[in-house]
Order: structure tokens, then C-alpha cells, then sequence
């Protein structure tokens, strides 16, 4: 199957089927922060995966610095 | 797996909640965490009009969304950075938005452009002023807006920060022992002071993967890419790290979040201390009476500088 990854924009062919759980697995990739879409629909961990499908692994994490800080007296530490 | 409600195909398991949810019921479960923190945080009523900071990314337009839903006045305020093709995808995104979805609730996008105001993009701008590049951008966008907000009476700012901001904030501030800012962590911050708007965080109750799968289920089309200089920053490394501790124990996040804001309320009235120290120290800034503890405030110092080095 095709698997389509983030930062950096890169695609990787893994051997079906697999379970999306030990596809991220066998990435190193940590469930809490990335989502799996097969064609257009999100699916969970448990879902078996076939050759053909196409997949996208999408990172859930923004970074940054804050994207809004509150009060000039409540600046914070991330600046 | 099967949705924890409805016994049909879930599409997205939350081991933090012990559940998996199908669209529909994932969509009430997200609605229904926003609803629960404006109502416990006292955040705001359906009269109050609110302005949600807007940056194209999945939170704020999650966030815009939901309160639109949710039957909320709202409208959007987006701050065009100057970061090249970054900025750019991003406008795009919010315009995109603001036209299929917001204009049809009557809400409205307001714009400040950050190369209009001060002769050059973020980035440049760092540069000519000797700052770094996110602390010149934190304060721009502090300051618009607030001075959006006070100007368009607006009751309260809203800013889509989620629990993975808020715990990574924390920690970071834990590990630095940083107290004086342990207090101004909360969801909801009163206008303290005349000049000031109260800001409010809706989103402290979910998580950044529940909110990236809210919009991607909504088909919100959002900005992936992130901004090219979060590259490496001391959040994400935060971030990681409770991510995996999260993997390991779920629950692990809000644990340490919210039980930390349970502490803090026990602890102390926040809100009269935090108002009371606010009001001693802040006054109108002489140039645009914005509230400083300075004569003149950062921004207005900045933009004062930049205007002596920005070829115009
Ligand atoms: S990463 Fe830095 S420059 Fe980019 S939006 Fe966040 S604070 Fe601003
Ligand atoms: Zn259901
Ligand atoms: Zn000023």
C-alpha cells in the first residue's frame, strides 16, 4: 500500500495487510499524535489495512511558540 | 471497533475517555467538551459577541467552527504574518472558511497584515529589530488582537489553545519552576484592566489528534505544514514527550492539566489577586494607550524602531 507522510512530505510502499496499529508501529510513529486516513474516511487502530489502499498518516502536533499569549503582565515562559 | 453509543463503525478510538466514536456521536462528544468548558469556566453567554483568533490551522478553525454551531456570535480575526508561501497557504485557508461556512452563521473575518503596519513580514521585521522571530510575533499578535477586540467591542477573545498546548505549557513551566506564570495558566482571563479584553481557551478539554479528526471529519480544510519556525521549539519537544506518555498510560495529559487547574481553584481566588496585581503595575500606554507596564508599550516601541530601519 501507499502510505503518505508529513513534515517531510514523502511517500512509502509497506506490504499488506496490516493492522493500522503495527503499520504505525513498524514506523515508529505514536498513535496520540498522528491520524490515519485510508481514501477519505478516518480509521482506528484496529482496522485492517490491504495492498491498494491508499493511506495517509497525518501529524496531529503543531509546534510553535504560542500562537497567542495572553496579557502583557502574563507574558509566559515560551517566548 | 464500534462506536461506545451507537453500536455502528467507530471512526476514531479515545482511549483517554475508554471510548471510540462513530461521525455523529464523535461530533456531540466534541461539542459537548466545548460546551462544558465555557460553562464551567464562566468563558461567556449567547448574547456576548465573541472574536476567535484565527491562524488557518486545525485548532482555531476547529474552534471557529464549533462556536458557530454551537450558536455562538462570533466572528474571526486573521493576522497575515508576511512568512512567504506559509502565510500565504494559510490566508487562503481562513478566506476559504470565512466564505463557505462563517458568512452563512452572518459572521465575519477581520484581517490585519502584519507588512502593512510595519514595512516588512515577521521575519525581516526579527531581524531588523534584533529579536527573535516568535517573541516578535508573539507581541504583534497580542496586540492586534486585544486592539481589534477593544476597538469592535468585542466581550471576549477566544483562542483555540488545546489540551496538548496547555500540559506542554505546563510542564515547561514546571520543569523551569517558573511560578509567576503558574498562575496565569487557567482557561478563562478577566479583563483585569480598562484597554484589556477577557480571553478565553474553549478547547483546554480536548485533545490536538481529537481536533485534527474533528476538522478532518467536518472536511474543514485546514494548513498542515506548520509554521517554518515552530521547527524544533521547545513545545514540540514537550509535546513528544507527553504524547508518548500518553500512548503508554492514556489520560495522562489531562490528568496533569486539569488536575493542576483543580489545585489552583482550591488554592486561591485567582481572578481578584491576578486583577488586583494586573491593576497596579498596567497603565495606557502613552503612544496608544493600550495597557503597559512600560511608559510606552513593546509594540509601540517596536514599531517605532522598525520605522527607523524598514526602508519604506
Ligand atoms: S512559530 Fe513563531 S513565528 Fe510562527 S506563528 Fe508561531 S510564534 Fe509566530
Ligand atoms: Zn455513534
Ligand atoms: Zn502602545
Amino acid at each position: 500500500m501507499q502510505v503518505q507522510l508529513s513534515h517531510p512530505a514523502r511517500t512509502v510502499e509497506v506490504k499488506g495487510p496490516k493492522k493500522v496499529k503495527e503499520l504505525l508501529r513498524e514506523l515508529n510513529l505514536v498513535v496520540e499524535a498522528h491520524l490515519v486516513i485510508k481514501g477519505d474516511d478516518l480509521v482506528t487502530e484496529d482496522e485492517m489495512l490491504y495492498d491498494g489502499d491508499q493511506i495517509e498518516i497525518r501529524p496531529v502536533i503543531s509546534g510553535g511558540s504560542p500562537r497567542f499569549t495572553p496579557h502583557v503582565s502574563r507574558l509566559t515562559s515560551q517566548e | 471497533m464500534n462506536c461506545t453509543k451507537c453500536k455502528t463503525k467507530a471512526v476514531i478510538g479515545l482511549p483517554r475517555h475508554n471510548a471510540a466514536f462513530c461521525k455523529g456521536c464523535f461530533n456531540g462528544f466534541v461539542h459537548d467538551q466545548v460546551a462544558r468548558a465555557i460553562k464551567s469556566e464562566k468563558m461567556f453567554g449567547k448574547e456576548d459577541r465573541i472574536l476567535v483568533a484565527v491562524s488557518g490551522g486545525k485548532d482555531s478553525l476547529a474552534l471557529w467552527d464549533i462556536l458557530l454551531k454551537l450558536g455562538y456570535r462570533t466572528d474571526g480575526l486573521y493576522v497575515d504574518l508576511g512568512i512567504g508561501s506559509y502565510s500565504e497557504q494559510s490566508h487562503a485557508k481562513v478566506t476559504k472558511f470565512a466564505e463557505a461556512v462563517a458568512a452563512s452563521h452572518g459572521a465575519a473575518l477581520h484581517l490585519h497584515t502584519v507588512e502593512q503596519e510595519a514595512g516588512a513580514g515577521i521575519k525581516e521585521l526579527a531581524q531588523l529589530i534584533h529579536r527573535p522571530t516568535c517573541s516578535t510575533c508573539g507581541t504583534i499578535k497580542r496586540y492586534q488582537f486585544n486592539r481589534v477586540a477593544i476597538e469592535q467591542h468585542y466581550d471576549v477573545m477566544a483562542t483555540g489553545h488545546n489540551l496538548d498546548d496547555e500540559a506542554a505549557r505546563l510542564l515547561g513551566n514546571v520543569l523551569h519552576w517558573q511560578e509567576e506564570y503558574l498562575d496565569k495558566q487557567g482557561p478563562s482571563l478577566p479583563a483585569s484592566v480598562a484597554g484589556f479584553a477577557k480571553k478565553v481557551k474553549p478547547l483546554y478539554r480536548l485533545s490536538e489528534r481529537e481536533l485534527a479528526a474533528y476538522a478532518v471529519l467536518n472536511r474543514i480544510d485546514y494548513i498542515v505544514e506548520e509554521c517554518p519556525m515552530a521547527k524544533g521549539s521547545k513545545m514540540l519537544q514537550y509535546k513528544e514527550v507527553l504524547n508518548r506518555l500518553e500512548t503508554e498510560s492514556p489520560g495522562t495529559k489531562q490528568t496533569f492539566y486539569w488536575g493542576f487547574l483543580e489545585k489552583q481553584s482550591k488554592k486561591q481566588p485567582t481572578e481578584t489577586t491576578m486583577t488586583e496585581k494586573d491593576r497596579a503595575v498596567l497603565h495606557p500606554c502613552t503612544s496608544c494607550s493600550q495597557p503597559t507596564t512600560a511608559g510606552v508599550c513593546s509594540y509601540c516601541k517596536m514599531m517605532a524602531r522598525a520605522k527607523t530601519v524598514v526602508p519604506r
